[in-house]
Order: structure tokens, then C-alpha cells, then sequence
């Protein structure tokens, strides 16, 4: 098996100790199959064990090993090295506060999807001899938008967050727009207080970032319009 | 352990500048000040026009067909173009996505919908005007 060494610079933090961020840079000799995420873990597990960092999966589907590689945001496990520069720089996802290292504070996001209800609301009892049926047609509807897997790239790559914070944002408002097309769901009226808030989809300007940078093809860009 | 977590700060004016990406966005908004320029252009060409008299119609007319003038329509026509018409129309499907029974209308569909729709509206236009 081939091995091709990668310099990786890495964004470093640490709150007790440093006034800002700092870059530090590893050598990893890397398989040619290797994500970025399994050259962090190289890292971690023979050239410094203080580094620190989320993951879990390592197939698309937790979500939280999202990071800036060269300045796009994207899931460490889905970038591949063999795609990449010799030289690749990794930083925490942009837009959020660093805690430590790679990791961010995902504080506001989590808020903001409290307020949004992401569940099905119904006004009416559920129908007590048979589950809620739904067909094919409206399953459909709002499929696309159930594959977000809370990364928060989309985030990372939205201007209007980046300069004001307090709008909701395209994860957010996707997964309210996905339960207000929900045929069970009756709670569209009940999520309008986000939605349609000052703070809601009227501060999206139509960049597309959040849609291009998506690693799922949720497309939240399309939800939000 | 204390938590102090560190907010990176971002430029207010020159946040676009970051990648390719939001320089495209900041070009297509630029078309607001083409399309602001125009506006006033019909104010004054509509002006001419009420004030009942040829003579301030033809002048208006003449301004429009001077060298400079027609270099600044010729440049605005394709920069609207690059930035306005094959921008939007490529935003189109997130704006208006089409389903039919349990299918999605292909995106690309509905951008060739809108440049068609922009053709027959365009020779509407030109027939309108005479030209053709």
C-alpha cells in the first residue's frame, strides 16, 4: 500500500493556556484510502494525545466530525486525502466559538432547534385503530430534507450567521420546513413564531453556501425558499 | 477547568472576500445598482415622454444613442446576463421545486422552462416594439 505524507496544520486552542488560536503542524504518513479524519486520528494516537476533537461514526451519519479543511467546511470522514494538496489545513467549523482545539460551542444551534419544534405536533387525538398512513407522493415531499445529520457545515459556510448570529439559520429552518410538510404533522401554525420572526427566513439572502457545502444534499437553501 | 471559548472575528466589510463563492453572491447583488440605474433612466425617458413635447422625446432619444451610452447598455446587458439571468434562473428549482405524483420535476427542467419562457416573452417584446 502506497503512503503519502501529509503535512496537516492544525487549528490549536487551549483556553487555560492561550489568548488565541494558533496553527500546529503534523506530518502523518497517510494510506491512500485515509480520510482527514483518520489522519487526525493518526495524530491523536501517536504524535499528541492532547489533541482534541469530536467524532464518532465515521460513516456520514453522526454528524460531528464536521471541520473547515482549506476553508470549506465538510465531515472529516468524507473528505478524502487522496483528493487533497499535499499540504491541508484543518480548523474548527467557522462561525462558532472554539472551546478547544476542533472543538466548537454548538450552544446557539442547539437553542434555536428547541424552538423550532423539530417533531410532529397534532391538534387532533391520533386515530385509535390504525397507525397514521401516508403515501409514497407525500413521504416524498419532505424526504430529502430528513437526511441532515445536524452537522452544522451549513452553518459554517453562511455569511448572514457569520455577521449576525442571531438568525436562525439553514439547518434550523430546513427541519421545521421538513415537519410543516409532514402530512401527520399539525403544528405548522405553532413553529410560525420562528419561522416568520424577524430573525427567521427573512435574514437568508440567497448565497447557496449552506446548500453547495452540504454533505448530505439536503439542500437547505431550497427549504428555506 | 474554566471555559473561556474563543470567537474568531469576521471583517463587516470584507467578509466576501473569504472565497469565490461570496464574491459571486456580492457580483449578482451588485445588479442592484444596475437595476436602480435603469429605474431612473424609465423616469426620465417616461417624463420626456408626458411632457407632450417632441422635442424633449428626441432629445432623450439622441442621449440614449450616443457612443458612450450605447457601451454602457452593451455592458450592463451582459453583465445581467452573467450575473442576473443565468444566476437566477440556475436558483429557480430551490425556489420553486415541482413535484408530480411521487417524483421531483429534474432541476434541470425547470431552468430550460424559464430560458424558454424568457425567449417567447423577449419576441413578444421585440414584436411589440416593432423591431420584429
Amino acid at each position: 500500500m502506497n503512503i503519502r505524507e501529509l503535512e496537516l496544520e492544525v487549528m490549536r486552542y487551549d483556553p487555560e493556556q492561550d489568548q488565541e488560536p494558533h496553527f500546529q503542524s503534523y506530518t502523518v504518513p497517510c494510506e491512500e484510502d485515509w480520510a482527514i479524519l483518520d489522519a487526525i486520528n493518526y495524530v491523536k494516537e501517536n504524535l499528541d494525545t492532547t489533541l482534541a476533537y469530536r467524532w464518532s461514526c465515521h460513516m456520514m451519519v453522526c454528524g460531528s466530525c464536521g471541520m473547515m479543511i482549506n476553508g470549506e467546511p465538510s465531515l472529516t470522514c468524507k473528505t478524502f486525502v487522496r483528493d487533497l494538496p499535499d499540504k491541508v489545513r484543518v480548523e474548527p467549523l467557522a462561525n462558532f466559538p472554539i472551546e478547544r482545539d476542533l472543538v466548537v460551542v454548538l450552544d446557539d444551534v442547539m437553542e434555536k432547534l428547541e424552538r423550532a419544534k423539530p417533531y410532529i405536533i397534532r391538534k387532533e387525538p391520533p386515530p385509535e385503530d390504525q397507525e397514521y398512513t401516508q403515501s409514497r407522493g407525500a413521504l416524498y415531499k419532505f424526504k430529502q430534507y430528513t437526511m441532515c445529520v445536524n452537522c452544522m457545515c451549513c452553518y459554517s459556510a453562511c455569511p448572514q450567521y457569520a455577521l449576525d448570529s442571531s438568525f436562525i439559520g439553514p439547518a434550523v429552518l430546513t427541519l421545521a420546513h421538513r415537519y410543516n410538510l409532514d402530512s401527520r404533522d399539525q403544528g405548522k401554525s405553532d413553529r410560525l413564531d420562528i419561522l416568520a420572526d424577524q430573525d427567521g427566513v427573512w435574514d437568508c439572502s440567497f448565497v447557496g453556501a449552506c446548500s453547495e457545502v452540504c454533505p448530505k444534499s439536503v439542500d437547505p437553501a431550497a427549504a428555506i425558499q | 477547568m474554566s471555559r473561556q471559548p474563543y470567537v474568531r472575528p469576521i471583517s463587516k466589510t470584507t467578509w466576501y472576500m473569504r472565497n469565490g463563492r461570496y464574491k459571486r453572491y456580492m457580483l449578482r447583488e451588485v445588479t442592484c445598482l444596475l437595476v436602480g440605474f435603469y429605474s431612473l433612466l424609465a423616469i426620465f425617458g417616461l417624463a420626456a415622454l408626458a411632457s407632450g413635447t417632441p422635442q424633449r422625446w428626441d432629445a432623450f432619444l439622441a442621449s440614449q444613442q450616443n457612443g458612450l451610452m450605447v457601451a454602457v447598455h452593451a455592458i450592463a446587458l451582459v453583465y445581467f446576463l452573467v450575473y442576473m439571468t443565468f444566476d437566477w434562473f440556475k436558483l429557480a428549482p430551490k425556489a420553486m421545486p415541482v413535484q408530480l405524483g411521487e417524483k421531483k420535476l429534474p432541476a434541470l427542467v425547470i431552468v430550460i422552462g424559464h430560458y424558454l419562457a424568457w425567449i417567447v416573452v423577449s419576441l413578444v417584446i421585440f414584436w411589440l416594439a416593432g423591431v420584429i
